[in-house]
């Protein structure tokens, strides 16, 4: 298997700071590094399978509705983690609310099936969505580690800086925990990882 | 086989719906259960948790356990009175859905109305009446629970939640440190009604009838203002008959 299909989307093809598909849900769902776990973890899991599954009925799909059956694959598993999450993890099932509902709206998940599942094998087709959903996941979880620390003082919920450095005058950014912080986060992201990689600027 | 031919596409769609439909249902059925245990033992929490008795339950090890077994021993009573004060037979407060009451208020049709009350007997044997109340925030609906001492006056304690307002601003009503500001206020002065006020720019630090506001946070602090006065003018004839009792 060529071993772009899993490095690109992790790097020079990363969902986010490159293609820029899912910045929604990584600016709502970044405020705690647990909920962007989660998250990270569910977009994975329904672009993997659905990448899977697509891929295993791409010779049986009529090509006039294709786009109709890659939506009800992708909402068939959105819908699953949806319901486990209600169940398993209620408390950040609250946090994530509509956001993993919308993960069917999340333009990596269809992006790949129609641009990679429907014309490739299964196993390369599970591998490409895992490693976009891995990709999108990274920067979701780098996103949320600068906006949980800045902003609440804490890691996974658990106070890192002192109470020392409160006394002295330090205060919670408040900036951090608002939508527009994570897109200046995202911004340095991308700045980063274009100068870091000098075939992605425009000339 | 021609994949693109009307009735090859027509029964690929009906079976893949079909198949999709059955795995969902199973699905949904076999973790119904589960799911609303979850968001019940959600509700007790914050209702213990206007009354304080939720000390120890972050480090349960089994949290929804600990809930119910305190849900159990504390609240005593759970019933829905109307807007004359009598309790409603047979209904529980705990399955009224609060959104429908606010509906039927702002509808002026108090007749229908069904209030949750739930009373819980406290360690020192003394009784207190958690009232709720719900309305609309700045983004969304903010709710809570009132818990007012047996003389109807003093406020016990409180808990209000909400469903998006602004982190670090109208959020806030959901903190403790804002909910504490109401521990012992009073809802009247003599025998008339004054509410407990949310005030912009801050409660003067002998009014026993406001607290501050939220800065940056005046429209949810506002609209909670509201919620609160609203819902405890509709249990006043219940808040009046406990109140004769003693």
């Amino acid at each position: 298997m060529d071993k772009n299909i899993y490095l690109q989307p992790l790097w020079k093809a990363n969902p986010i700071t490159v293609l820029v598909l899912g910045i929604c849900s990584a600016l709502a769902v970044t405020v705690k590094l647990e909920a962007a776990c989660v998250m990270a973890i569910s977009v994975t899991l329904v672009t993997g399978c659905s990448s899977l599954l697509v891929s295993c009925l791409r010779n049986t799909i009529p090509n006039r509705i294709r786009i109709i059956v890659q939506l009800v694959v992708a909402a068939l598993f959105v819908i699953l983690v949806e319901q486990v999450l209600k169940a398993y993890v209620y408390e950040v099932s609250k946090q994530l609310s509509v956001f993993v509902g919308l993960i069917i709206t999340n333009c990596i998940i269809m992006g790949r099936i129609e641009a990679f599942a429907l014309g490739n094998k299964p196993f390369p087709s599970f591998v490409d969505g895992i490693a976009n959903g891995a990709g999108y996941g990274m920067i979701l979880i780098a996103l949320a580690f600068f906006r949980e620390l800045l902003g609440s003082g804490s890691i996974f919920g658990f106070k890192v800086i002192p109470q020392s450095f409160y006394d002295a005058g330090y205060m919670n950014n408040g900036l951090c925990i608002l939508p527009p912080m994570a897109l200046i986060l995202v911004g340095c992201f991308v700045w980063i990882h274009r100068s870091m990689n000098k075939d992605l600027q425009e000339k | 086989m021609d994949t693109n031919k009307n009735s090859y596409t027509i029964i690929y769609t009906a079976v893949m719906v079909i198949v999709v439909a059955a795995v969902l249902a199973f699905v949904s059925s076999s973790l119904k259960g589960k799911q609303t245990q979850n968001a019940e033992v959600d509700t007790k929490s914050k209702i213990l948790g206007a009354v304080a008795l939720t000390q120890g339950m972050e480090t349960a090890s089994n949290k929804s356990a600990f809930v119910e077994q305190q849900y159990e021993k504390y609240v005593t009573e759970d019933i829905a009175v109307n807007a004359e004060g009598q309790v409603i037979e047979g209904v529980k407060g705990f399955s009224v859905d609060l959104k429908t009451q606010n509906d039927l208020m702002k509808a002026g049709n108090t007749a229908d109305l069904q209030l949750p009350v739930f009373v819980c007997t406290m360690d020192n044997g003394s009784k207190v009446y958690i009232l709720s109340c719900y309305g609309a925030g700045l983004w969304g609906p903010i709710w809570g629970w009132i818990a007012l001492e047996s003389d109807m006056d003093t406020v016990h304690g409180t808990l209000f939640a909400h469903k998006g307002e602004t982190p670090g601003l109208g959020a806030e009503i959901a903190t403790e440190w804002f909910s504490a500001q109401f521990n012992g206020k009073k809802i009247f002065e003599g025998d008339e009604f004054t509410s407990v006020r949310v005030i912009k720019g801050g409660a003067a630090p002998d009014d026993i009838h406001g607290v501050d506001a939220i800065t940056g946070g005046t429209m949810t602090s506002r609209a909670l203002d509201s919620t609160i006065e609203t819902w405890l003018k509709a249990y006043m004839p219940y808040i009046e008959s406990i109140k004769n009792l003693n």
